[in-house]
């Protein structure tokens, strides 16, 4: 079974293994815990009814909700552009490529206001859309235009180097055994990317768990309707209510951690289930 | 490149950092102001550093920080430098003085008139011609008009606004119906923006809403940025006197040695010379001379104030904008 350590071609695993572990408390477990501690100076019904006030709650509806939706339409359409820039070759394929990094690259604030100003009543997109009764921004439906937005890339640049890897002798091999195109794709190429898709869907997701920038200025901000989590955090930090802050960004991160925790598992299940066959 | 050279060069940027840093530490100061003051304060720096440098023959940078007036006043208490600050509400400054103990807390009583060198209130800005025919307080609450106001649990503004309702609705409703009116006027916000600039870029860029519950300062700015063809202003018959308090951070400046200059920079504001600024940039002005002026510049209100109507900022936080107050009961049946 496992050993704890193991002979590799690379030195010095104890001190790699202790430059991980000091990297990853100073980058990630100190200011956690920390966010923990704040809490601590609530106690129990203090906490409990800071984090489900119905406004909370309803942020909690929208947060997850609209992420969750995002992240599905990325994982459907991020693995369509993956496809299309893996197998087909066009003029301009190179500028493409590059465009997909760039919710990566914008400030989220610039995003925001980008896609405001697009969707508002007077924007180019928006004045077409607000006769039809449709309206974005300043709605719910806003916010998971620009969680859709920052959460592309994701899915795309996860997929796309295992889709690369995949020879297409398997696909030839499936036609000449008198496989249909769909049959080819459900039973050869999706089982072979669907773990790839569930992490680019999972980080697509807990992106969007996180983002504050490019929502807040397309959301509206109106309480129970269209205020995400990170913003009645925010809100409660310029009240100076420090422990009620820290209370919320709790909840949000073991939410988080369970989610992509069942992500994970999936996966692995996924995998297991796919080298046995 | 070579390790060597990449250590050259990184070793000299860090000490070029830490030099110019030193250098300037000794001559600048930060004034840490809320939204809408970005214009004024642009030019009164200005103004001062050159009275400054003829007075005392030394050269004074002062930067200038902006946001919404809560953050702001976070922002000190959590480690940044103000020298000044000069917010849009007592309570924020309050706020300073209780949780970081940076400044004392009879602060307001250390300047004139409160500390407060100029004045504002809080009226209306519409579309031009008026198409929803607003004229007071009461037609903001009607079915059918779109309101723009910020949040005032995030904008000192945005509790201004609020009051001014509020009393509004009080004198005219009485004290039962009041809650009532106020919130149907927020019933009728399509979008809380966190600050006050937020909410005339949503209203001025964006084409949201029927009328602006602004500051009389940022309506005048509207109007002369983007045009009267395009906005008209609409004042209210009843109106809230909104005193935006100054003050220095005396941890700051004793550490920093900056209080002579700090002081002298408030003081500045309440000149004849500074407060000829102010009026240019659609503050009120507390100077008589400079007042009279301009008194045709500023359109009469009947204005009240916070401590006669609410008994102090204190008390208006505690019942209207903590968590479970009125503004909070308006969004939850």
């Amino acid at each position: 079974m496992y050993t704890f350590k193991q002979h590799s071609i690379l030195p010095g695993f104890n001190l790699a293994l202790g430059f991980t572990l000091l990297y990853l408390s100073l980058i990630v477990l100190i200011p956690l815990s920390a966010a923990f501690i704040r809490t601590a100076e609530l106690t129990w019904p203090e906490f409990w009814s800071t984090v489900t006030t119905p406004r909370v709650l309803a942020s909690y509806r929208l947060t997850f909700g609209a992420s969750f939706a995002a992240a599905c339409v990325n994982a459907v359409f991020g693995l369509l552009v993956a496809w299309v820039l893996v197998r087909y070759h066009f003029p301009g394929k190179k500028l493409v490529d590059a465009l997909v990094d760039l919710p990566f690259a914008l400030p989220t604030a610039v995003a925001g206001i980008a896609l405001t100003a697009l969707y508002a009543g007077n924007g180019w997109i928006g004045q077409f859309l607000e006769p039809l009764g449709v309206k974005v921004a300043f709605t719910p439906l806003g916010i998971f235009v620009a969680l859709t937005f920052i959460g592309l890339p994701f899915v795309v640049r996860t997929v796309q180097p295992v889709l690369e890897d995949i020879e297409t002798e398997l696909e030839e091999a499936a036609a000449t055994l008198g496989a249909n195109r769909w049959q080819t794709f459900t039973r050869i190429i999706f089982p072979a990317i669907f773990p790839a898709l569930m992490t680019g869907f999972a980080l697509a997701f807990a992106r969007a768990i996180g983002e504050y920038g490019s929502v807040i200025f397309i959301a509206g901000n109106m309480p129970m309707v269209s205020e995400i989590t990170p913003l009645l955090i925010v809100t409660k930090l310029e009240q100076y209510d420090y422990a009620g802050a820290t209370a919320l960004s709790v909840v949000m991160l073991v939410i988080s951690f369970i989610l992509l925790l069942i992500i994970n598992l999936l996966q692995w299940w996924s995998r297991r289930r796919n080298s046995a066959t | 490149m070579t390790i060597k050279k990449i250590w050259l060069i990184t070793s000299l940027l860090a000490a070029s950092f830490f030099i110019s840093s030193s250098v300037l530490a000794e001559k600048t100061l930060l004034n840490v102001s809320y939204d809408p003051t970005r214009e004024l304060y642009q030019e009164f720096n200005a103004a001062f550093a050159k009275y400054w440098q003829e007075k005392n023959n030394e050269k004074i940078t002062v930067r200038q920080s902006h946001g919404g007036s809560g953050k702001q006043a976070r922002s000190v208490i959590d480690g940044l430098e103000a020298d000044v600050v000069t917010l849009a509400l007592a309570n924020d400054i309050n706020a300073i003085a209780e949780k970081a103990k940076l400044l004392p807390e009879d602060w307001q009583k250390r300047l004139a008139l409160n500390s407060t060198p100029y004045t504002s209130t809080i009226i209306f800005l519409v579309r031009k011609g008026n198409p929803k025919g607003i004229k007071d307080w009461d037609d903001l609450a009607r079915a059918g008009v779109s309101v723009i106001t910020p949040n005032p649990k995030t904008s000192g503004g945005a509790q201004w606004n609020y009051l001014a309702a509020w009393e509004y609705g009080k004198q005219r409703f009485g004290e039962d119906k009041v809650q009532e009116f106020v919130g149907n006027i927020y019933k009728n916000v399509p979008v809380l923006d966190s600050g006050a600039r937020g909410s005339t870029t949503t209203f001025v860029e964006r084409g949201v809403g029927d009328v602006f519950i602004s500051w009389e300062n940022e309506a005048f700015l509207a109007l002369k940025e983007y045009g009267a063809d395009k906005f008209e202003i609409v004042i209210p018959s009843l109106s809230i006197l909104a005193e935006p308090p100054v003050t220095i951070v005396d941890k700051v400046v004793d550490k920093k040695g900056t209080r002579q200059v700090a002081e002298a920079y408030l003081q500045y504001l309440y000149s004849e010379e500074g407060q000829e600024i102010v009026a240019k940039h659609f503050y009120r002005p507390t100077h008589t001379k400079v007042a009279e002026k301009y008194a045709g510049k500023f359109p009469q209100i009947e204005l009240f104030k916070i401590d006669d109507a609410f008994g102090g900022w204190k008390n208006a936080h505690k019942i209207h904008f903590a968590d479970g107050g009125t503004f909070d009961q308006i969004y939850l049946k």
